[in-house]
């Protein structure tokens, strides 16, 4: 449950899993009783508005039993499965990010009094949430905006004090969507850290795996069983099925300096041509982490509450300064938010800002992917 | 008289509901009241009181000569001009008339057609006279209108947000209705300021705020055909209670005359 230190590099990862346990799927109840017993509020995986977003869940009932989607640039649609599985689903419009950096939240609140104005920070005191079926490449997006927030000199402490308080449930993909290319990104399929415990669901019941004392103590208080050579097989299948269904690549070669050296190229003018400058890619991404900041006051003016909210590149008034907007063409903001997403963010934190979870692909309203910009860009490269 | 600063709203053709939603502010209008001498608003009280005024609201579009003559002596008397509404801003739904007959309604509607004098658009305040700040919305939100105010009496620029809907779907955690349920939405192109209300039921955007800053209309209505809406019902689409507004009318007079090509 506490910050780690990156640990990400392939000499770290362990030569074998985690020791891993067979719970039943009739057990699994057990797991949201022990979450809530340990002070936890549960949010997971749930249907609302025809897709599977994530929401407070309360018991399995809410999870999206025998429900999964289809994906296609620009498109979500809700299938019914034929089988039960509860986490038979791709990442969907919801990453775990509003938990972490919530949309709108208060900073401080500024009072009026006789001599003068009095400044505090507002009152926040967020619970104590386990994230249940976080996916491996909303794993990396943590990983990521961990970096952004709390990995360098300035702390926010809006969102350090949400990270600490979590319980991070990952489950391992056993299938993909047209849109996934975690595999381009090397995010996943397979949850590798950053976990508490990881699930691999099977048909009847799930293979648990903890990776830290936090997820041992819940494993510990599950009805569990040893795992037979048949389950690990049928894990193993089920995990490597996630891989085999991912058909989306993005070839990331150099990929910094074939964007920068492209900043005039005409695929800007013919992807601007089909842009909105709507913000949804930069809403639904799970690592983008732009906001703005302002003064809400009453109408006396003596009460004024500092408040930041989810912002994006892709507003006209984002990148507005004394003087004039700088960005003041769609061309230039999605140029700004690609090459900083696949380009700059590796001069700025020594990663990708892309996990390859599909999710800006999925939500444009008007289809256009990323992956599909650099290849057009790439095939004219010398 | 106090020293408080003037204010006027005064109304166009339009429904009354955007000076209702000042009176609906029922939290802040104590304090509005405080702030300002309402020196005119008949949608309140009958006490009126002669110009010049601080601050005037106007509601509603021009339709009539009497309209251009009366918008034309109240920016006279006004300092800083605030439209308020799609009528105002746009001219409203009753724009409609502009891509009609007015002449052929007039006489289909009343008794004694003779009785009316009407011109033949419903036109935006900003064609006749100078406005200081367009508020939009159909109706408008109350909370910006109250920010309008306290910004014009604090000398600062309002704080009305010229993002699309999507931002704020998305804010508060709407799944987008186009992507999942394939609903012609407007939200894209249409501004921000209605707290993204019809998507969170289930309905596309009808674009009561107007044009969003920098909209790409033909690209989205590209969307719309490829997933299989109707020429016509596009151009009903973008043709309401914004219709007039130039980025809308530009785009739904384009597929008009794509449609009247065909046939």
């Amino acid at each position: 449950m506490t910050l780690k230190e990156e640990n990400h590099s392939e000499e770290n990862l362990p030569a074998t899993p985690h020791h891993e346990v067979f719970v039943a799927i009739d057990g699994f109840a057990l797991l949201f009783d022990v979450l809530k017993s340990s002070g936890f509020q549960i949010v997971g995986p749930t249907i609302d508005q025809d897709a599977i977003v994530y929401d407070q869940i309360d018991s399995v009932d809410d999870l999206p039993k025998g429900w999964t989607d289809v994906q296609k640039p620009g498109l979500y649609r809700l299938n019914q499965r034929n089988d039960d599985k509860l986490f038979g689903y791709n990442v969907g419009p919801h990453s775990w990010k509003k938990y972490l950096f919530p949309p709108n939240v208060a900073l401080s609140i500024g009072k009026k009094n006789e001599d003068g104005w009095e400044f505090q920070e507002a009152p926040d005191d967020p619970p104590k949430l386990a994230f249940l079926g976080v996916r491996a490449c909303e794993l990396a997006a943590i990983r990521i905006q961990d970096r952004v927030f709390v990995g360098g000199d300035y702390v926010d402490s809006t969102y350090q004090k949400r990270r600490q308080r979590i319980l991070i449930i990952a489950v391992n993909c056993t299938q993909a969507a047209e849109t996934c290319f975690c595999t381009s990104m090397d995010t996943g399929p397979r949850c590798t850290d950053g976990f508490d415990l990881a699930l691999t669901e099977l048909d009847d019941g799930f293979l648990v795996e903890a990776s830290t004392p936090e997820g041992k103590a819940i494993v510990d208080q599950l009805i569990t069983l040893e795992v037979t050579r048949k389950q690990q097989q049928s894990a193993e299948l089920a995990r490597q099925n996630a891989v085999d269904q991912i058909k989306k690549r993005m070839d990331t070669t150099e990929i910094r300096d074939l964007l920068m050296s492209n900043l005039e190229h005409a695929r800007w003018d013919e992807v601007a041509s089909r842009c909105l400058s709507c913000t949804n890619c930069t809403m639904v991404c799970p690592t983008c982490f732009c906001s703005s900041v302002e003064e809400v006051s009453d109408l006396a003016g003596e009460n004024v509450e500092r408040r930041r909210q989810w912002d994006s590149c892709f507003n006209l008034e984002f990148s507005y300064m004394n003087g004039g907007v700088v960005r003041d063409s769609t061309r230039s903001r999605y140029r700004q938010w690609m090459t900083h997403k696949l380009a700059t963010w590796i001069d700025q934190f020594g990663t990708s800002g892309c996990v390859g979870c599909g999710r800006c692909i999925s939500w444009c309203p008007v289809g256009i992917d990323l992956t599909e910009e650099v290849a057009a860009i790439r095939k004219d490269a010398p | 008289m106090s020293g408080k600063p003037r204010l006027g709203v005064f109304k166009f053709a339009s429904c009354d509901g955007c000076q209702l939603s000042l009176l609906a502010a029922e939290d802040q209008l104590l304090g509005v009241a405080d702030t300002v001498e309402i020196a005119y608003f008949l949608e309140a009280t009958s006490r009126i009181q002669p110009g010049p005024y601080d601050i005037a609201l106007i509601e509603g579009s021009i339709t009539t000569q009497h309209d251009v003559e009366r918008i034309k002596q109240i920016r006279a008397d006004t300092h800083f001009l605030v439209t308020i509404g799609a009528c105002a801003t746009s001219g409203g739904i009753q724009a409609l008339r502009n891509w009609s007959d007015c002449d052929e309604f007039v006489s289909s509607v009343y008794a004694t057609p003779d009785y009316i004098s009407t011109l033949a658009t419903s036109t935006a305040i900003a064609d006749h006279v100078k406005v200081d700040f367009e508020l939009r919305g159909c109706p408008i939100n109350q909370y910006q209108l109250i920010e309008v105010i306290q910004s014009v009496l604090a000398g600062r620029r309002p704080r009305t947000p010229v993002h699309s809907v999507c931002l704020d779907c998305k804010r508060r955690g709407t799944v987008c209705v186009m992507v999942a349920q394939g609903t012609a939405c407007l939200g894209p192109v249409t501004q921000a300021g209605c707290n993204a209300i019809c998507p969170e039921y289930n309905r596309g955007c009808y674009g009561c705020f107007g044009p969003a800053a920098q909209p790409n209309l033909v690209s989205l209505t590209d969307q719309f055909s490829a997933n299989g809406m109707p020429r016509e019902q596009i151009v009903n689409n973008l043709r309401s209670f914004n219709g007039n507004s130039p980025e809308f009318r530009v785009e739904s007079d384009r597929i008009q005359a794509e449609q009247d090509g065909e046939q």
